[in-house]
């Protein structure tokens, strides 16, 4: 018999994957980006396990949501991407120091 | 142990296994497709919590379009992918005590009592669609969020066109404003010449 721990528990094995991921890929960007899906992709899961459980159908609107900014997000983070490899030629994060930061 | 449960466990494991292989593998492009895998087994899953729209919109939007995005932007850029992977280990202690203690507490939160003994979901009947009640519910409740997403995509489309359109010199270019402002005088000169007769 299925719980809603499982789906819980897959959604945060998931989502600390991700962290995992991003504290390795730390100069990487492209799979830094590709992190941040997974980790939405974990969040998502919480909210359809949720919204099955307590028979709410909103929690799937609100996935629905959440899966149109991120496709907005990932889009204009590639074209950002596509746009510092134009200018830099390289996509290091060591080599992005134009801001001083 | 029933049907369902083998379906969690096996396309858990797969999912489990593909977020792993994106953030281990060398290869950009490798993780690009793992992460496809990772979406796909989520979508078994959400189908499996009978959220039949969703999954089907995951597979559609995530593995045919934002991660044909990714492969294509991956084989697009040259990158040294030596010099990315320069103190990749480095981090490992630091991420694996982070996620450890993540994991620690939400499994032992989430398997307590309180989550365990939620109700079991309703069983819906045979003819439910779970489109229909999702479109029941974001055409009424949430007519006035769904135009601002659509606003947003809007948006993003625009921005990412406008972020890496680029101009060339050599390109034969008409600006729009110029052949607006246009007057038939500056085009079309009228004289009068007297008639010919052979």
């Amino acid at each position: 018999m299925l719980t809603l721990s499982h789906f819980l528990v897959f959604g945060a094995i998931l989502f600390a994957i991700s962290v995992v991921g991003i504290f390795l890929n730390r100069k990487n960007l492209i799979v830094l980006l590709m992190a941040i899906e997974l980790m939405l992709l974990a969040v998502n899961t919480n909210f359809v396990a949720f919204s099955r459980y307590l028979g709410d159908i909103h929690g799937q609107i609100f996935v629905f949501f959440i899966l149109t900014v991120a496709a907005a997000e990932s889009a204009i983070g590639l074209a950002i991407l596509v746009v510092l490899f134009r200018n830099r030629r390289t996509i290091h994060v060591d080599d992005l120091d134009q801001l001083k930061g | 142990m029933e049907f369902q449960t083998v379906v969690f466990y096996l396309f858990g494991a797969i999912a489990v296994a593909a977020a792993l292989g994106v953030i281990l593998v060398r290869n950009p492009v490798h993780a690009a497709l793992f992460l496809v895998l990772a979406f796909f087994s989520s979508a078994a899953i959400w189908l499996l919590l009978e959220a039949e729209f969703l999954a089907i919109a995951l597979v559609l939007v995530y593995v045919g379009a934002v991660m044909v995005l990714f492969l294509f932007v991956v084989m697009m850029l040259d990158i040294n992918i030596d010099r990315l992977r320069e103190g990749f280990w480095s981090n490992l202690p630091l991420g694996l005590l982070v996620a450890a203690v993540l994991v620690v507490e939400m499994v032992l939160v989430l398997t307590g009592d309180f989550f365990r003994q939620a109700p079991a979901p309703v069983p819906l009947p045979a003819d439910a669609s779970n489109t229909a009640d999702i479109g029941r519910v974001l055409y009424t409740v949430y007519a006035y969020p769904f135009e601002i997403a659509a606003m947003v995509l809007l948006v993003a489309m625009v921005a990412a066109v406008s972020l890496t359109l680029r101009k060339r010199k050599d390109a034969r270019y008409l600006d729009p404003a110029e052949q607006v402002k246009v007057k038939a005088a500056d085009r079309l000169r009228v004289i009068s010449m007297p008639a010919e007769k052979e």
